[in-house]
């Protein structure tokens, strides 16, 4: 696919792509840390994955090739758009397959399959700031990560397991990253944290809105918050995919019928297609 | 001759500045000395200036002239020129001060507030109860009230839990202001033998007795408290 | 006789030294001249009316507020002298939730009235690099129950305590890291009569238990009887009098004293 007439390679023009490249220099020279940009008007609404394209636009290239999901699937509206946006804004070669794709933009997902090195995952993020729910002074949540003063966050989880018997955060669990910051993982599920610990993948992380850029660089620490008596634990459905059977992915559940019907699919459809490809081609 | 205590022209003034600064002497040239083992009691016509002097020495009310020399740990201190903390130390270690009210601290038990000072010098928690037990009980104070914060008995058992609270420490040097005022004879004996045993324990003993019966009893010589004229 | 090196430096020096401070609010002199040391295991009262600069000397003493002039040293617990003014706002930090605490007045300023009972007591904990659920509770219910407050409220939010459990509540989550040194401003201020007392008998029953060393601003005046050892009497940002409160109460020398102890009722 031929790029547009009309518009500089990846949308941005070279000096907002060289901004953010500088803004991605320095979050990952200080991992987890959020760092202020320039974020610009993009041609879709703020929710919509503003920061994540900014980002993706700043570092690629046309030998790269581009993966897009939204909730682990690559044929959602948002996914498709965003990938077409750049197919002909870029005109890179795009793929459905993590294996293949060299830079992969995701809202709310983590692929199944395990990364690898010189692949760049790029997170869509609404909300940058850890904090904000338990503090909303904006000066003082950047006073506390100044002084890495984080006692508040663990009193949120003291709290739930005080109220729930557990930790009662199912997505967008904090984590601390390189054992300086905490950080916003996106709201990814809990259950796709572990996945970020020691990834050789480079993990950008962009929101638009609220005009941050944070980053985890290949095999950074990033655990999750928890505490030596319950520790954490990431939880997936009590299912195996009904497309292909795995125990180990991340379901989905989905509807079937107004009678209660319900089933459990892979929400990575890519990994989910494999399998089944697999499975067919051994029987 | 040995002392405890030495006073050494101790005056003592007193200017009321919401008074216009009316200026009152109430201690001149006192001169007092008193040896281990000694009681003396002060004598005077009320308003001579004796519960003044007992203040001074306590560090309650500070000296205005002159030095008030105390015998703490081995050593001589002036206490007219001791800072706050060394006086606490004194107050600690050196000198009790058995006042004629006591001063009730809400909600703790009498049991407590008789260990309160022994337990401030070190002794173990259960020797300071065995002793403050026992000092309460010689006073005919029973072992019911012990548990109960003295604010709801009568004036003399206030009394008693304040004569415990003051000889049970052993100080070397202890200030009594009428010690036996609202006491019955029997309580009265009682404390007659406290300070006879102290005495023999070789503690100095100042004291102010109204009781002229009590003070022929214990008390070594009369020291006098003469008013003080302001100059004409 | 010699002290023991060992322990000469910790009891032998001041937890707190401040010189000739000084702070004006336009032209008015909030502290002016104010020196003061606080001992190891004592309770200092800093009594006056309202705007004799008391809570400005506390925000200063405890570096919330910068002096004009003058300085403060701390000592931490290996007995190493730091001045204040010097310190980050890091160590600052640290310093307020380990070895120091301040108890506000207002329990508002001093609890997280959204955070349960027992999430207000093992904040510090967790701050402070706590992370087993277990004992941080443990905590809790022990200072929950050394704090009069039955710990079957462990999970209850602070907004359904009264006033005075609050402020009990306020303190257990203040020496929960054993502090050594306390600030309190107007601890019984806004109490009912009856739950001062509890309160007041509280503080001086702890103090006395962890050897702690408060430095309490108040203008209650038989409240600084009860608790302090030596009274600080404050007048136009200067300190007037000062001394053993007993000998200050009992025997006051300066005039603004004497008027400050006459206006008292007695009980």
């Amino acid at each position: 696919m031929s790029a547009a007439t009309g518009y500089n390679f990846g949308y941005l023009d070279e000096d907002t792509k060289r901004m953010i490249r500088r803004a991605l220099l320095k979050a990952v020279a200080i991992p987890g840390h959020q760092v202020p940009f320039g974020s610009r008007e993009m041609p879709l609404p703020y929710g919509w994955g503003t920061g994540g394209i900014q980002v993706t636009a700043s570092v690629i290239g046309p030998a790269d090739r581009l993966k897009v999901i939204d909730q682990g699937a690559d044929d959602t509206t948002n996914a498709v758009s965003i990938r077409r946006f750049f197919a002909r804004v870029a005109g890179v070669e795009t793929t459905e397959r993590t294996a293949e794709a060299s830079i992969i933009q995701t809202r709310h997902r983590i692929p199944e399959t395990t990364l690898r090195e010189g692949q760049i995952l790029v997170y869509q993020v609404p909300m940058p700031e850890p904090l904000f729910r338990l503090e909303p002074r904006v000066a003082e949540t950047k006073r506390m990560h100044a002084l890495a003063d984080y006692g508040l966050m663990h009193v949120k989880l003291y709290e739930d397991i005080a109220r729930h018997g557990h930790v009662a955060i199912s997505y967008n669990y904090p984590v601390m990253v390189n054992g300086r910051y905490l950080m916003s993982p996106s709201p990814i599920p809990a259950f796709d944290n572990p996945k970020m610990h020691r990834n050789p993948a480079l993990q950008l992380f962009g929101a638009g809105r609220e005009k941050r850029i944070y980053a985890v660089p290949p095999y950074t620490e990033v655990r999750s918050l928890d505490f030596e008596d319950h520790p954490f634990e990431p939880v997936r459905a009590r299912a195996g995919c009904a497309l292909c059977g795995s125990r180990e992915s991340y379901l989905d559940e989905v509807v079937t019928d107004d009678a209660g019907g319900r089933i459990f699919v892979c929400s990575d459809t890519d990994y989910c297609q494999g399998r089944q490809a697999r499975q067919e081609a051994a029987e | 001759m040995s002392w405890a205590l030495r006073t050494e022209g101790l005056g003592k003034a007193f200017t009321l500045h919401l008074q216009g600064g009316t200026h009152i002497p109430v201690l001149r040239g006192v001169e007092l000395t008193v040896a281990p083992g000694e009681c003396v009691a002060l004598a005077g016509p009320s308003g001579a200036g004796k519960s003044t002097l007992m203040r001074c020495l306590y560090g309650n009310y500070g000296a205005g002239e002159g030095r008030i020399l105390l015998r703490h740990q081995g050593a001589e201190i002036d206490l007219a020129r001791a800072d706050p903390r060394q006086m606490r130390e004194v107050r600690r270690e050196t000198i009790g001060y058995v006042s004629q009210f006591l001063r009730v601290i809400p909600r703790v038990p009498t049991l407590e507030i008789v260990a309160e000072p022994m337990l401030a010098r070190g002794l173990a928690r259960e020797a300071a109860l065995a002793r403050a037990r026992a000092l309460l009980a010689r006073l005919n104070l029973p072992a019911a009230l012990h548990g109960l914060p003295p604010a709801t008995f009568s004036g003399g058992e206030q009394q008693r839990v304040n004569l415990a609270r003051g000889f049970a420490p052993r100080y070397p040097v202890l200030l009594l202001d009428e010690p036996t005022a609202s006491l019955d004879s029997d309580n009265r004996a009682v404390v007659i033998g406290l300070i006879e045993q102290a005495k023999r324990e070789g503690a100095a003993i100042i004291g102010i007795f109204h009781d002229t019966e009590v003070r022929d009893r214990i008390a070594d010589r009369l020291f006098a408290v003469e008013p003080v004229r302001a100059a004409a | 006789m010699s002290a023991s090196p060992m322990e000469a430096p910790l009891l032998e020096a001041p937890l707190l030294e401040a010189s000739d401070l000084a702070l004006r609010y336009g032209a008015v002199p909030a502290l002016d001249g104010v020196s003061l040391a606080i001992w190891p295991g004592e309770v200092v009262a800093i009594v006056g009316e309202s705007g004799s600069g008391k809570t400005t000397l506390l925000r200063v003493l405890s570096g919330l507020l910068p002096p004009d002039a003058g300085s403060v040293l701390y000592r931490d617990p290996e007995g190493r002298a730091q001045r204040l003014e010097a310190m980050g706002e890091a160590a600052l930090r640290r310093l307020h939730r380990t070895d120091w605490g301040f108890v506000h007045q207002n329990p508002r300023d001093g609890l997280r009235l959204g955070v349960s009972a027992g999430g207000n007591i093992g904040e510090r904990l967790m701050a402070t690099g706590a992370r087993h659920y277990g004992s941080i509770r443990e905590a809790a219910i022990a200072w929950l129950r050394r704090v009069e407050i039955d710990p079957a409220r462990i999970d209850a939010l602070p907004r359904t305590f009264s006033g005075g459990m609050q402020q009990r509540l306020q303190i257990a989550r203040t020496l929960v890291t054993h502090p050594r040194l306390i600030f309190m401003d107007e601890p019984t201020g806004g109490l009912d009569v009856s739950v001062q007392a509890r309160l007041l008998d509280l503080i001086r029953a702890l103090v006395a238990d962890l050897g702690l060393a408060v430095l309490l601003v108040t203008h209650d005046i038989a409240a600084a009887r009860l608790l302090a050892h030596r009274i600080l009497v404050m007048r136009h940002g200067k300190v007037v009098e000062e001394g053993l409160t007993d000998r200050v109460l009992d025997d006051p020398q300066h005039a603004y004293t004497q008027l400050l102890v006459a206006s008292v009722l007695a009980a």
